[in-house]
């Protein structure tokens, strides 16, 4: 089957699609954009966490035909999307409306290298509080978080435990990805 | 070598230096998505490999019949144990594993046969179609089956070198350790405490998936793309499978994520270059969470006996100890565990008169092998709920107890080993101790309804702090750094220097693999304050150069880390003697002062800028290879368990505060301190996430993390649905407390910090809960109906 939707803003088609390929699936071995992580096919990992029309899910357990339409955000898209955000187009990834033909022309996808890209706030606030180490969970913890801060700017210690309670890391103990989130909020605090 | 004076730069700063909390040099890859992990790897016209395995743990194979599967379009190939095409068996120390079953499959999830497919569902498809017949054999499963009378011998006709001195083929390796007289201490001891403990089988349970890429070349060679702990270990077993020269396999390492010892062992690396050499076509092979689970060694399940004795006084008198390791189907590195096991059976204290002895088994069980602690977690736990107890039977503090019998440094081990370095076990006990305590009842709020978030059970809602005890618990350990006994533990780095329009630029080369801890970045660091440089580049870790070891035994900063300093320290004096032959004439202080390289330039040691780094280079490239060793270590006596066999000794200590809802058996961690000295934190931010993230490991076998293989060998919960591991919610705040106290026989003076911290948690925690219940909790992991009784 061929499937349509957007991906961090940008109009997408995957043709061939088998029925049971999730769209984690899609994403990573028909879109190239492999940053959403496959940790357990299962749901009970958040490797793979993307936004769907805005709400946080588990790529691995949409079926890539229930992305018909919709719009998703990866972590690949994370930094666009926080400068949208920040910018006040009102587009953020939760509006119905999708993205217009010609924000999708202004896209570019980020070019190549480290430091080319300037990081999303959750982003660099990962890199600073040291919340990365083998970093295979990061891709999901960044997206969950980005939108628990997008949601809730002043987040206390138990709503970050809650909004990230769905994303195994096996590294870090956590405490520095609770540091992070802290950091990624008070900074947007300063900003705002 | 010893750091007799201060290194350049330690003092001064070149920014990003050795003692700085560097950032990552991969960090900004890692959280765009852009950084490549094993499993993302991408070839035109790849092919996907999948394994089938045995749904059994011990039987005969009868026949195979690949036809169907081969008949499957999109199927390239099918590969059985039939199809190998050189050496059969592979493995760390001893070559008992078959590439793919021979005949007969010894435990659940054995690999039988391999097919390649232009889509993995349609390789899946095919496996299915694979008919393997099956005549079930009878398992092994524990110590009393397997040495029985009769008991179906796993491996017969055994040649490693361990075989000659087991009472019985099914025993792996056998080590003890005595020294002093038992029989008369036990005579003059006024308390003994004795216990039987049982720690489950845990699993890495790293995040990635085991994976990879095999690309295959014209000259019949192979290119492999993996996640792996080890490049050059992997080379010297795969090549002899693949029947190739080891300079046809090259290697090179891709993202990884996480291994914790699990990536130690071969898992797809040899099936996926043997379907590529096949089809000649790249394949890849991605294993899912359900087969990861099958697919690498697990930690050692564990049976310890201990007795204890003491005087009235609180002195220890003697220890013996029994400790049986199930090692599972294959060797792996079971007799290492069990040398580890052994020698640190006594834990971080000073015992005159010990009689320790561990072993590990062959069974039907998945294959157990390395994993973070390595032989030293199970010990601990069993030490230090013996030590929990003998201080309540005297009636001591029981960190007033351990602390009167605590190792310092020049205490002999019961090895013989005199630990020559710092030892500070008491001083981090009473660290731990002396912080304040978080608050109690921490779910109670201002407005009067309870936060559940902070109770037993949480979002569960099943208590609103009826029946919840507080209890606190604390525990320390001992670790070796390093490969022991006698192995010869080098690591290789190559460094050059050289002038990039006008600025001095450092590239570090080495096999090492970075699978998360932060290796990369303490390379880069020893780079820019060995060299003064700011610019280092990394290359990719890979078999064009030698040999930098395993990332295992907390050992890479240690060692490659002393690999890179000394690469450096050569290639700075090629610097000082270059600049000496082209500007020595200028400046008698480059004949006769002590040179340094900080901040791009060459000075004196009293900061007298000579040269300008790049003005002495020019077009010169200053290229340097070593290879470096830590001290040597010595095979422990087979009879007496005697013998200087460890490099360095690594401490930690907890202490654990857990709120317990004793009526439902549910557990929660308020806090979980850890005090640890690291002898030199070459990146504080880095050994505090490696603390915190051992700690959590440790947390996890305490209370919820263990495979449940069932008295047939079958494994009952390969999936995080069923084996949990630790999540935000289940874990608590983790204050760490680094000290630093130089081991001087270590670069920096830093001492391996990745494994000391998974070792005392879990004893602590689970003081804390026996404190909270009263229980004896014998076994680990514990469960709610442990703590219920039902
Ligand atoms: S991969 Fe989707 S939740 Fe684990
Ligand atoms: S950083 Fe490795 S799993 Fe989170």
């Amino acid at each position: 089957m061929r499937v349509n939707f957007t991906v961090n803003g940008r109009p997408q088609q995957a043709d061939d699609v088998w029925e049971g390929e999730s769209l984690l699936y899609v994403l990573r071995e028909r879109l190239g954009l492999p940053g959403s992580k496959n940790a357990c096919e299962q749901g009970e990992c958040g490797s793979c966490t993307v936004r769907l029309d805005g709400l946080p899910v588990c790529a691995c357990l949409v079926a890539a035909g229930q992305a018909e339409g919709r719009e998703v955000v990866t972590v690949e898209g994370l930094a666009e999307h926080a400068r949208r955000r920040a910018a006040g187009d009102g587009t953020t990834a939760r509006a119905p409306a999708g993205t217009s033909l010609d924000e999708a022309r202004r896209w570019t996808p980020a070019p190549g290298g480290p430091g080319a890209q300037a990081l999303s706030p959750v982003q660099q606030a990962f890199v600073d509080a040291g919340a990365v180490q083998c970093g295979f969970c990061t891709p999901g913890l960044l997206v969950a978080a980005d939108e628990l801060i997008e949601r809730n700017p002043e987040p206390s210690d138990a709503d970050i435990r809650e909004a990230l309670s769905g994303n195994l890391c096996r590294c870090t103990g956590y405490e520095t990805i609770l540091d992070a989130v802290r950091l990624a909020a008070a900074r947007a605090g300063e900003a705002g | 070598m010893a750091t007799a004076r201060t290194p350049a730069g330690l003092a001064h700063g070149t920014h990003g230096g050795v003692g700085e909390s560097a950032p990552r040099p991969d960090g900004t890859l890692k959280v765009t998505g852009e950084f490549a992990y094993a499993s993302d790897l991408w070839h035109e016209d790849m092919l996907w490999g999948v394994t089938l395995r045995s749904p059994h743990a011990h039987a005969r194979i009868l026949s195979a019949d690949v036809s169907a599967a081969l008949a499957t379009p999109g199927v390239y190939a099918v590969l059985t144990h039939a199809d190998l095409p050189a050496a059969t068996r592979y493995g760390l120390e001893i070559q008992d594993t078959p590439v793919l079953a021979d005949g007969v499959v010894r435990y659940h999830g054995e690999p039988v046969a391999l097919v390649a497919a232009d889509h993995p569902e349609t390789a899946r498809r095919a496996a299915a179609r694979i008919r393997i017949a099956y005549e079930e054999l009878p398992v092994v499963h524990d110590e009393e089956s397997a040495t029985a009378p009769g008991a179906p011998v796993l491996h017969p006709g055994r040649d490693d070198d361990h075989a000659v001195h087991v009472a019985h083929p099914n025993i792996v390796h056998r080590q003890p350790v005595v020294r002093g007289d038992v029989a008369a201490a036990r005579a003059r001891a006024d308390v003994v405490v004795s216990g039987d403990y049982e720690v489950g089988m845990q699993d890495q349970a790293f995040l990635g998936p085991e994976s990879g890429l095999a690309v295959p070349a014209g000259d019949g060679g192979v290119d492999l793309y993996i996640a792996t702990q080890w490049l050059h270990a992997d080379l010297r077993q795969i090549a002899p499978v693949l029947g190739l020269p080891e300079d046809k396999v090259r290697m090179t390492l891709s993202g990884v994520g996480g291994a914790f010892g699990g990536r130690e062992d071969l898992s797809m690396q040899a099936h996926a270059c043997l379907l590529a050499l096949r089809t000649g076509r790249p394949v890849k092979m991605v294993y899912n969470r359900f087969e990861s689970f099958f697919g690498h060694v697990h930690r050692h399940p564990a049976r310890l006996h201990y007795e204890h004795g003491a005087s009235r006084d609180g002195q220890l008198l003697y220890v013996q100890a029994r400790i049986v390791l199930d090692g599972g189907a294959y060797a792996s590195s079971s007799p290492a565990v069990v040398g580890n096991a052994a020698s640190l059976a006594v834990g971080p204290y000073v015992v005159d008169h010990v009689d320790v002895e561990a072993l590990a088994l062959y069974t039907n069980n998945p294959p157990c092998g390395a994993m973070r602690g390595f032989g030293a977690v199970q010990a601990c736990f069993a030490y230090e709920a013996q030590m929990d107890r003998l201080a309540e039977r005297l009636g001591l503090d029981p960190v007033e107890f351990r602390q009167r019998n605590a190792m310092a440094q020049g205490a002999v081990m019961p090895t013989g080993q005199v630990v020559d370095a710092p030892a500070p076990v008491a001083e981090l006990l009473r660290r731990v101790k002396a912080r304040p305590m978080p608050p109690g009842r921490p779910w109670e709020t201002a407005g009067g309804a309870p936060d559940v978030r902070a109770l037993p059970g949480g979002l569960s809602n099943t208590t609103h702090g009826e029946g919840v005890v507080r209890g606190v618990g604390y525990a320390v350990g001992i670790k070796n750094v390093g490969f022991s006994e006698g192995f010869d533990d080098y690591s290789t780095a190559r460094v050059r220097l050289e002038a990039v329009a006008g600025q001095p630029v450092a590239t570090v080369h080495t096999a090492m693999a970075e699978v998360g801890q932060g290796g990369v970045t303490v390379h880069a660091q020893i780079a820019r304050t060995e060299l003064g440089v700011t610019q280092v580049v990394l290359q990719p870790a890979d078999t064009r150069v030698g040999s930098a070891g395993s990332t295992s035994a907390s050992r890479q900063t240690y060692v490659t880390g002393g690999a890179v300093l000394h690469a450096c320290r050569a290639v700075r004096e090629e610097v000082f003697a270059l600049g000496r032959a082209r500007l020595g004439a200028y400046h008698p202080a480059w004949a006769h002062a002590e040179l340094l390289l900080e901040g791009g330039k060459v000075t004196t040691e009293a900061g007298e800028v000579l040269a300008d780094l790049a003005d002495v280079l020019e077009d010169e490239v200053i290229e340097v290879e070593r290879e470096w060793r830590h001290r040597p270590t010595e095979p422990f006596d087979l009879r007496t368990g005697q013998g200087d066999g460890h490099v360095q000794y690594s401490f930690a200590a907890h202490r654990a505060v857990v709120d317990v809802d004793t009526e439902l058996g549910l557990v929660k961690v308020v806090e979980l301190a850890c005090a640890q000295d690291v002898g030199k934190a070459v990146n504080p931010l880095a050994v505090t996430g490696q603390i915190q993230g051992g700690t959590v490991q440790g947390l996890g076998l305490a209370v919820m993390e263990e495979i449940v293989v069932s008295a047939d060998g079958l494994v009952r919960n390969p999936s995080f649905t069923d084996y949990l591991i630790p999540t935000v919610l289940d874990t608590p705040a983790i204050p760490v407390d680094v000290l630093e106290l130089a081991d001087e026989h270590a670069p920096y003076g830093l001492r391996g910090a990745g494994e000391a911290p998974t070792l005392s948690s879990t004893p602590a925690v689970v003081a804390a809960i026996r404190a909270a219940t009263g229980l004896a909790l014998k076994r680990v992991p514990v469960r709610p109906e442990h703590l219920t009784g039902t």
